[in-house]
């Protein structure tokens, strides 16, 4: 460790990265990085971002946004056009052997062997990273354990359910003991049960060993119940970064919609709504029917009632709104319908992972 | 759920290091202390793994055998020179040439031709480097599956040299034809090779000269397939060179009788070599070349390709 710990600090000396950078939460820092496919193609268009030591951080967008070019690049498999980022303080263009030791990856794919056992597969993986055997068999049982592969071990994965399949991946990217966790669609193709399953795994990694996860998702429920902080990504562009809350207040805050029947002396009741605290934007959007976009609407719903009550006015109706990571989504996103970008690789590559999920 | 309570200490402590300050104590049981960072860890494991695909379905290998196995029973059966050039297969009208003479002429044909008097044995060995060749010529095709599959993906993110991961390739090729080589010895022993001139020492030499072939054209169609996703395209590789390579030998014919301009190129291909090496150790042959210069040829071969194929893994396994 001693060995490591001096080398990251040379590093960060010789990289030349500035002090207020060095701050040691920042397990992940991505500078200006870009990525061109046959020199036109910007797939990823100089992004910038940090990840925090111990988050699971989410990068959100629509099939070709970038998403799994961005994954590819972190984990050393593609190198980037321009720009540079760093994982635990490693280049990982100058030292990517340093970030590969430290980094854990669940593709999308499933990669694990058919022909082998589960055991086999996850040995597979130990040898890979050259952990000695005494270990690795130690830490084999231990990871079976927590994704509850123990009974299955010794059957061939072609036996295995999509579930267990992706379980399985998952304890193969463990077995480094990873300082963080790139799991690419972790949930892809997998019914709504296992998926829970798999939430569940990912929160214990975080949990329980404060290990930093970053996940690509093209669910927003996925993003929005996991992650502490999205990065949401369009053509190569991050387009909005924050917690899944501050995405969604970046909306405006809630929708209250009342019905309001105007009292005798005709008034329009919209200045009366706009005096009260956190009310934002009035609009009149039908006879009677008012739209209301308000911060912390269960606060001041039943306050814009009280006063519009007092005033003479009778409330009919309610119905109070949360924003939802959907609707920030597609605000930043658009709306349109995504042409497939013509990636036949990744294509060919989701339908065998769907494929073999429901299997 | 409750199990992971159960996790030992280690494994706690292991991520515990992680989000300490750098001036923590050094823990035992963290990272950089446990991985061996060799370059070459992880090359039996990645070798043993494409073994274990090849050993583990038996039909495969089984089918693979078919071919050199017809080859053998067919067109070393059938060509049937022997038979052609002796009793009394021919004779000419008017002269009474006595039966010995004629058998007499045609081994000596035989061996003039050949450097065997007997067409089968000469064959067989030119099927242990057609095998070798065969087997090399897909191994290729392993790695345009791992691409596609996401495995190679999956390597290539831990910290495994590149340099390994084609080599795995080169050295899994490598024992399985000299293990199908072995078998197609065995069968042609028993179909009628001769065993007259075999030694110990001799099979050892032949061996290690398909080792080599085997290494120098593994490399070659790796390298061919390091950045191809489409195993379409490798098919028709193989099929492209697959006859050249084995006509253009001396596996099925003696060079001497060639034309100038295909036993030039005989002179370059290694198959002539390995070949020769096997006919002059198995069955006693005069060689095209002595044994010494086959042994550095196919050695230079094998070093050069798979140095390159090294090379370019580093440079383009990644893209």
């Amino acid at each position: 460790m001693t060995e490591s710990v001096s080398l990251k600090y040379e590093t960060n000396v010789a990289v030349g990265i500035d002090a207020g950078n060095l701050s040691m939460n920042h397990i992940i820092q991505v500078r200006e990085l870009s990525k061109s496919f046959n020199g036109t193609t910007r797939a990823v268009d100089g992004i910038s971002f940090e990840v925090y030591e111990g988050e699971i951080f989410g990068f959100l967008g629509p099939n070709g946004a970038g998403k799994t070019t961005t994954i590819s690049m972190l984990t050393t498999l593609l190198r980037p056009t321009s720009g540079s980022a760093t994982i635990c303080g490693f280049d990982i263009l100058k030292e990517p052997n340093e970030v590969r030791k430290r980094i854990g990856v669940v593709p999308q794919e499933y990669t694990a062997d058919e022909d082998l056992t589960g055991y086999e597969n996850i040995m597979f993986c130990a040898d890979l990273y050259g952990i000695p055997r005494r270990i690795s068999r130690e830490r084999a049982a231990e990871l079976l354990q927590l994704v509850e592969l123990e009974s299955a071990k010794d059957r061939k994965v072609e036996t295995y359910s999509g579930g267990m399949r992706r379980r399985l991946e998952l304890a193969c990217g463990l077995i480094n003991h990873p300082q963080v966790l790139f799991l690419d669609e972790p949930t892809l193709g997998l019914d709504v049960q296992t998926r829970a399953a798999v939430w569940q795994y990912i929160r214990r990694l975080k949990d329980e060993y404060g290990m930093t996860l970053f996940l690509t998702t093209h669910y927003l429920e996925e993003a929005d119940s996991l992650c502490d902080r999205i990065a949401i990504i369009d053509h190569g562009k991050i387009v909005r970064i924050g917690s899944p809350k501050e995405l969604k207040d970046s909306l405006g805050g809630d929708i209250i919609e009342l019905g309001i029947q105007e009292n005798d002396k005709e008034e329009d009741p919209t200045l009366l709504i706009l005096g009260v605290e956190h009310v934002k934007e009035v609009k009149r959007v039908g006879p009677a029917e008012y739209r209301i976009k308000s911060e912390l609407g269960e606060v001041t719903a039943p306050m814009i009632i009280h006063r519009l009550i007092s005033n003479g006015y009778h409330v009919s109706k309610i119905s109070l709104m949360r924003p939802t990571l959907d609707q920030v989504y597609l605000e930043l996103t658009g709306k349109s319908i995504r042409e497939e970008n013509g990636d036949q690789t990744q294509f060919r590559r989701q339908r065998a992972t769907l494929r073999r999920a429901r299997s | 759920m409750s199990d992971v309570s159960g996790l030992p200490e280690d494994m706690k402590k292991a991520y515990g290091t992680a989000s300490s300050t750098p001036s923590a104590e050094p823990s035992p049981h963290s990272r950089s202390a446990i991985i061996d960072s060799s370059p070459w860890h992880g090359l039996w494991a990645l070798t043993n793994r494409e073994l274990k695909k090849w050993y583990k379905n038996p039909v495969i290998l089984l089918l693979s055998l078919i071919q050199p196995v017809l080859w053998l029973g067919l067109f070393g059966k059938a060509m049937n020179f022997n038979a052609i050039f002796t009793d009394g297969a021919f004779s000419i009208p008017g002269l009474d040439i006595p039966k010995e003479v004629i058998n007499q002429l045609g081994n000596m044909l035989m061996l003039n031709v050949f450097g065997t008097s007997d067409y089968f044995s000469f064959l067989a060995v030119g099927m242990l480097s057609f095998i070798v060749i065969f087997t090399a010529m897909f191994s290729g095709m392993s790695i345009v599956w791992d691409r596609r599959l996401g495995t190679l993906n999956k390597v290539m993110s831990t910290p495994v040299a590149r340099g390994s991961i084609v080599m795995s390739k080169i050295l899994s090729s490598v024992i399985r034809s000299i293990v199908q080589a072995a078998i197609i010895l065995v069968l042609a022993v028993l179909f009628g090779l001769s065993t007259t001139g075999i030694t110990p020492l001799g099979v050892l030499g032949t061996f290690t000269s398909l080792a080599l072939l085997s290494f120098g054209f593994s490399s070659i169609f790796l390298m061919l397939a390091l950045r191809s996703t489409n195993q379409n395209t490798q098919m028709a590789i193989v099929n492209l060179l697959n006859l050249p390579l084995l006509f253009g030998s001396n596996a099925l014919f003696p060079a001497g009788f060639m034309p100038e301009w295909l036993q030039a190129f005989v002179k370059v291909n290694p198959i002539s070599y390995a070949t020769d090496i096997g006919r002059q150790l198995l069955l006693g042959a005069g060689g095209m070349a002595s044994l010494a210069f086959d042994f550095a040829y196919l050695a230079a071969f094998a070093a050069a390709f798979s140095a390159i194929g090294i090379v370019l893994s580093w440079r383009f396994l990644t893209k």
